[in-house]
């Protein structure tokens, strides 16, 4: 079997996401070919061949990839992917967005944001929020998937060396251009990627009052996020959010502070190795998944930890 | 212009649905049928869109089973013109969804076809990409921000990381995300007008359109439980677990 892999990438690093996927792709098993749609990003691809596993790297070089539009790039994968067993994505917004559309011109089923391989054609993926596990069989010639990252360790980023070859295909679509984008900078680490997350809830009272989650965050080295209560209350954006609408996270340290504990928010997160949660409410839902609990006024108990690590 | 809007009939957000105790399924005896919340997202961008007078009517679709007229009306309520349903009690997988939407985009020719981003139930986020790749349509999908200008639209559309914005000929496909709009209740005197409006029946087989399924659910299950862990007494015993029993810090 050979088996496509669709990097993900902002045309001069590799995301990490793309290395959980090739996780997910080895536990399938066949030869693994990434491909890299892009513009200006022979960085990338250099990097892709470094990964562990990886036999071969297409290059797909063109402006009508630059910014990743939907529309050409799953021209491509189609053209491409028809000769693979397996095509598999991330299931970020970038995979979202193009994969169906990929599969579709296959004549595909896709399966998405599985979390285990159960064999070739046979997968686990969430259902009604996290709330049930389905295990999927595919009937289609080529299986179309989308991996949810958490649910798989990246494999090594260093260790390969495989080919990189030219793709000369250039599919403009001509239906979609990019207008602009606005992305939230920040030194702290990515939210999906970070190895401890630190999140605030309606118990914040308002946006100024984050200012404490940032500190803690910087002492950790950690990432912040929000509960769907937070940001729907104003207090900070919504590419913070963490639930089944928001990022799905699994660090191994998560520090739910003055939230709840929604069952839409607890689906972002319980994967989590180790989870903390502070909230003056006892009777809280987060304590039922927490490792530790503690039951305190978050205003003294955060700067307190803060001032003890 | 014409706007299609897809509608979808799922069990009700607040209902905690659980699998059957023989595992083939999730059990969906008597519990509350809603219109997916990503659909009534669709269906208020539609109507805003029409009461500025970029829209002339709003066409709701719905597939699946007799009792999905239900969510039309819903739709019909919050200001839809008109009703369509594809009605089978078969199983329809998103790109069975996608290609009966195809032979009514191919009929009605709209300008835009507005969709949910994903269904609450079967949580795929496929059928709007998958409809933009059948009928060749730019896709504007997790849109938080729909803008008609001319004879295209600008979609803002939220990513990982930030907001993207991206232009579209018409006509186009839209998909909504949680912050599009917040949808309007229907009135009363709405919901009565909206029994009287035209809701047409069609069937997978009348559109010539192939349902069978591509996949098969083998198995459902409960996840993981997670065991709720200890309380500390105070921060300094938290820091102490963390450091040395938990060791992640």
């Amino acid at each position: 079997m050979s088996i496509l892999v669709i990097a993900e990438h902002d045309n001069a690093e590799l995301k990490g996401a793309t290395l959980n996927t090739i996780a997910a792709v080895k536990a399938i098993g066949g030869d693994i070919a990434v491909l890299v749609a892009g513009a200006g990003c022979s960085a990338v691809a250099d990097a892709a061949a470094k990964a562990d596993g990886v036999s071969k790297v297409l290059l797909a070089d063109n402006a009508a990839y630059e910014h990743q539009l939907a529309e050409n790039v799953a021209k491509l994968v189609a053209d491409l992917g028809k000769d693979y067993s397996h095509i598999l994505a991330p299931a970020t917004t970038t995979g979202k967005n193009m994969l169906p559309r990929a599969a579709a011109l296959l004549d595909v089923q896709p399966i998405s944001d599985i979390i285990s391989v159960e064999s070739a054609d046979t997968f686990k993926r969430p259902i009604y929020a996290g709330n049930v596990i389905a295990t999927v069989q595919s009937s289609d010639a080529i299986k179309v998937i989308s991996v949810r990252t958490t649910a798989f360790d990246a494999v090594a980023a260093e260790g390969g060396s495989a080919a990189v070859e030219s793709v000369d295909i250039a599919d403009d679509a001509g239906v979609s251009s990019f207008v602009g984008e606005e992305l939230a900078k920040s030194d702290r680490p990515e939210l999906t990627a970070a190895s401890v997350v630190v999140s605030g809830g309606r118990g914040m009272q308002n946006g100024e009052n984050f200012e404490m989650l940032y500190k803690l965050a910087d002492k950790l080295g950690a990432a912040v996020g929000a509960s769907r209560a937070a940001v729907d209350a104003g207090f900070v954006p919504n590419d913070m959010q963490v639930g089944q609408t928001g990022k799905i996270v699994a660090p191994d340290l998560y520090i739910a502070v003055g939230i709840s504990g929604a069952i839409q928010h607890l689906a972002g997160m319980k994967d989590s190795k180790v989870i903390v949660a502070i909230n003056k409410d006892e009777e809280a839902p987060i304590f039922s998944v927490a490792d530790y609990g503690l039951v305190a006024d978050l205003f003294e108990a955060v700067p307190e930890l803060e001032a003890k690590l | 212009m014409k706007v299609l809007v897809a509608v979808k009939r799922v069990v009700d957000y607040n209902v905690k649905v659980r699998p059957k105790a023989d595992g083939t399924d999730v059990d969906t005896a008597n519990v509350k049928m809603s219109i997916n919340p990503f659909c009534e997202i669709a269906v208020e961008e539609a109507v805003r869109l029409k009461e500025k007078g970029v829209v002339s009517e709003i066409v709701a679709v719905s597939m699946g089973p007799k009792q999905s007229q239900e969510q039309i009306r819903t739709a019909l309520a919050l200001g839809a013109d008109r009703g369509i349903l594809v009605e089978t009690d078969a199983e329809l997988q998103p790109l069975a969804v996608a290609k009966c939407l195809k032979a009514i985009v191919d009929k009605e020719e709209p300008q835009m076809v507005i969709l949910g981003k994903q269904s609450i139930d079967g949580d795929n986020n496929q059928t709007g990409q998958m409809l933009g790749a059948l009928t060749g349509m730019g896709q504007g999908t997790f849109a938080s921000e729909v803008v008609v200008e001319g004879d295209a639209v600008k979609v803002t559309r939220e990513i990982d990381g930030g907001l993207q914005t991206v232009e579209l000929k018409l006509p186009a496909i839209v998909t909504t995300d949680l912050r599009l709009n917040e949808p309007r209740y229907a009135s009363l005197p709405n919901i009565m007008k909206a029994k009287k409006k035209p809701l047409d029946t069609t069937t997978p087989d009348e559109l010539g359109v192939d349902i069978t399924p591509r996949t098969k659910t083998l198995k459902v299950e409960p996840p993981a439980e997670r065991q709720a862990g200890v309380k500390v007494a105070d921060v300094a015993e938290l820091v102490e677990k963390l450091k040395n029993e938990a060791k992640v810090i």
